[in-house]
């Protein structure tokens, strides 16, 4: 009995999946047509307000508005060439097209999301000029893309998982630890230090105040005192709400970007488009991961994180100084979560919510590699990056959360224990 | 500083309509994770689910707000289903991590442009969504109310919603004092020991999950009656976490837990509000402005999470013995 109303709601679930594939979402659905694109200004500040339509070839006219975060749409009846217009005197004042001709401009849509990149100026400092392209260029952008991302979350999931497998603690305020670094950054480079020179400080701030000294203060005694996984894990969401609304007191609640690197030019290798910072900043975090898989597998006290991990109890056994294993990993965690808060604050800009707008794709990816495992949160990272950028093929880019979080609880229906979780964690 | 009004602001609060919807999604989650011990973090689906049912069938569809009561609970059991099935076999933790990605996941997908038509995208569903419950209110056009200022409609709503709390209170009281209560406080506790007395625990916590979620779908209907809007962006996870303070305040496990809670959180949640603006706005303090005293309310907020976990778990008229909170 039971059997068949699991296998009813599978099919339930299933269904509702179809739907979301071939419902709404389609690319080649009419409705779904449209033309989009973010409007910022050379320092990457979000241009809002200004006015986009389009003009479609039987006369219909649709327009958009550009929102907070600059991201204007003009949904689309049908595909179609239709004439492009921006409505300059609603452009902010000192900003200025960067090429007269993108304010008005033809342009041929198929179906599907058309993007388009309209260059501002501000000041006279150039942005970028438009950019059309293909959906094999487009493949390949969203698998650069994707890997980027991905080594994000593996920076991100890295110390989330490291933490869980040594502890057991579920952190909720593992996101807070890459808004921190960020924020820390930034109050570095805002007191007058390159960004360069701040993004090390940050890091090792972060690594020893909020890695090491936040295990000290708060959760060395909380074990001590026995609280229960459960318990502590409420402990971390209020330590979360605790945080995040600090930040908000004292930076306020708009997105700012550092001084340096802020509005860098696009470069074109190949196919891909991309920027010279994220380039650099993707091979630090490649550096930084393998650091880290090297480090545990190679060093003292990296076999001892991994005996802690397997069984804290036998681990404690063999003579393994477990709250030595639980400070390392404490500042480890802290130190990479750091480093991907700056990448996301170079890359985009720092915002007090950006750690919790990121926290659930680190679960997403932890429990595809496997809850616990060390190594299942890079690979199960580098899955979750790459598959949120290439799902923007077929869904919104503003919903390209949602197919990461399906996928996550996807897996927990087929194998909960991750890819590389063994059977016995997940009781 | 007018000590009479910031009072009757803040009584008036603490019993007033958003404190109730927060009850109504506290009773439910006092069913999931005081007597039954799941850690759902995704409570606040539940409420979007009441209150965009409402929002959908009233604006979108035009058909009857009594009708979309009856869809409110259909599209909470559904979506308790599909929470439950996947996790409730698996360790707590995972149950946490899905229920707070899956509340997520559906916010996304509301405030959607794809979704627009239906859901209203990110402004939400704004209209006279309530109009045939105002219609009924028996309450004279001129009233007087000692102590509480509540509007005509919003005591409407005050007096239904209490009522209905209470019911629900006695609902619960009576289920967990049945066999199915004695049950589902076994899993709680032992797992393992229920089973082995042969019941089936995953049906027994898919039913906790699904009576929790349409007890916070009723504070979603009294959401989008009340405040005649249903915006996406009111539902994040905070929401969630927020309830869980309430039921840790008053006491999980405890049947007035979720009511005690309520009316303290609120009380002094909005009584600080009160008086720490009043204070800047009358130049007492002068190193904070008046938005600030937002951010200081969720500080306070976390914190006090924080401390009520650590020192006090069982709230303040909880039993310590009754809820031993452990992922095994």
């Amino acid at each position: 009995m039971l059997r068949r109303v699991r296998l009813a709601l599978g099919v339930l679930l299933l269904a509702t999946l179809a739907f979301l594939v071939s419902g709404g979402l389609s690319p080649v659905h009419a409705a779904e047509t449209t033309i989009t694109g973010t409007l910022t200004t050379p320092g990457g500040v979000a241009v809002s307000g200004v006015v986009v339509t389009a003009t479609g070839p039987d006369g219909v006219i649709a327009s958009g508005t550009s929102d907070e975060k600059g991201v204007f749409v003009v949904p689309l009846a049908a595909g179609g060439t239709y004439t492009v217009v921006i409505d300059v005197s609603t452009l902010p004042e000192g900003i200025t097209l960067n090429n007269e001709e993108d304010a008005s401009r033809s342009l041929l849509v198929l179906g599907g999301e058309k993007r388009i990149i309209i260059g501002l100026s501000e000041g006279g400092e150039s942005g970028i000029v438009a950019e059309a392209s293909g959906t094999g260029e487009r493949v390949a952008q969203l698998f650069l893309d994707g890997i980027l991302y991905g080594l994000v979350i593996a920076l991100g999931a890295v110390g989330l998982n490291l933490v869980f497998g040594t502890t057991g603690l579920t952190n909720f305020s593992h996101g807070e630890l890459l808004t921190l670094g960020a924020f820390t950054a930034l109050a570095f480079n805002t007191a007058g230090l390159n960004i360069i020179i701040a993004a090390p400080i940050a890091i090792v701030f972060a690594a020893l105040v909020y890695g090491w000294g936040q295990n000290r203060i708060l959760w060395r005694p909380l074990r001590r005192r026995k609280t229960g996984l459960i318990a502590a894990m409420i402990v971390s969401i209020g330590l979360a709400i605790l945080l995040r609304y600090t930040l908000v007191l004292f930076f306020g609640g708009a997105p700012q970007s550092y001084q340096q690197f802020a509005g860098q030019a696009g470069i074109t290798v190949g196919p891909f488009n991309t920027t010279p910072k994220a380039l650099i900043l993707g091979a630090l975090a490649i550096v930084a991961l393998a650091a880290t898989v090297i480090w545990l597998q190679r060093s003292r006290i990296g076999k001892a994180t991994r005996a802690v991990s397997d069984n804290p109890a036998l681990a404690s056994a063999t003579g393994i100084d477990v709250e030595r294993v639980i400070s390392v990993v404490w500042i480890i965690g802290a130190g990479l979560a750091a480093f991907a808060g700056i990448y996301l604050g170079l890359t985009q800009n720092t915002v007090w919510n950006m750690g919790q707008r990121i926290l659930l794709v680190l679960f997403a990816a932890v429990i595809l590699g496997g809850l616990g495992t060390i190594y299942g949160a890079i690979v199960g990272a580098m899955v979750v990056g790459i598959f949120i950028q290439m799902t923007t093929l077929f869904i919104p880019t503003e919903m390209k959360t949602v197919g990461a979080l399906f996928l996550m609880i996807l897996i927990l229906l087929v194998r909960p224990q991750g890819l590389l979780g063994r059977k016995e964690r997940v009781g | 500083m007018d000590i009479g009004q910031v009072f009757t602001l803040t009584i008036t609060q603490a019993f007033g309509v958003t404190a109730l919807i927060y009850l109504f999604a506290a009773i439910g989650l006092n069913v999931q994770f005081g007597y039954t011990g799941l850690l759902n973090f995704g409570q606040v689906a539940f409420v979007a689910a009441g209150a965009y049912a409402v929002g959908v069938i009233v604006l979108t569809f035009d058909l009857s707000l009594w009708l979309s009561i009856i869809v409110a609970l259909i599209v909470s059991t559904l979506l308790a289903l599909l929470l439950g099935i996947p996790t409730l076999r698996l360790r707590a933790d995972y149950l946490a991590i899905v229920t707070i990605a899956a509340s997520e996941l559906l916010r996304l997908l509301v405030r959607s442009i794809a979704f627009k038509d239906v859901f209203g995208g990110a402004q939400g569903l704004n209209g006279k969504l309530g109009q045939e419950f105002h219609d009924l209110n028996p309450l004279p056009v001129d009233f007087t109310l000692p102590i509480f200022s509540w509007s005509r409609q919003d005591l409407w709503v005050v007096i239904v919603g209490w009522s209905l709390a209470l019911l629900f209170t006695l609902f619960v009281w009576g289920l967990v004092r049945s066999p199915w209560g004695r049950v589902v406080k076994g899993i709680r506790e032992d797992e393992d020991a229920v089973v082995s007395l042969g019941k089936n625990v995953f049906v027994y916590k898919l039913q906790a999950l699904i009576i929790g979620g349409g007890i916070a779908a009723f504070g979603g209907i009294l959401w989008a009656v009340a405040k005649q809007s249903v915006q996406p962006d009111t539902f994040q996870p905070d929401f969630t976490f927020f309830v869980f303070t309430i039921l840790l305040l008053g006491g999980a496990a405890r049947v007035f837990g979720p009511i005690v809670g309520t009316v303290i959180f609120w009380f002094l949640l909005a009584g600080f509000g009160e008086v720490l603006s009043s204070l800047i706005n009358n130049g007492y303090i002068s190193f904070l402005t008046p938005t600030d005293v937002g951010s200081i309310r969720f500080m306070l907020m976390g914190l006090g999470l924080m401390l009520l976990m650590i020192f006090r778990p069982q709230g303040i008229f909880g039993d310590r013995r009754e809820l031993a909170l452990d992922a095994r």
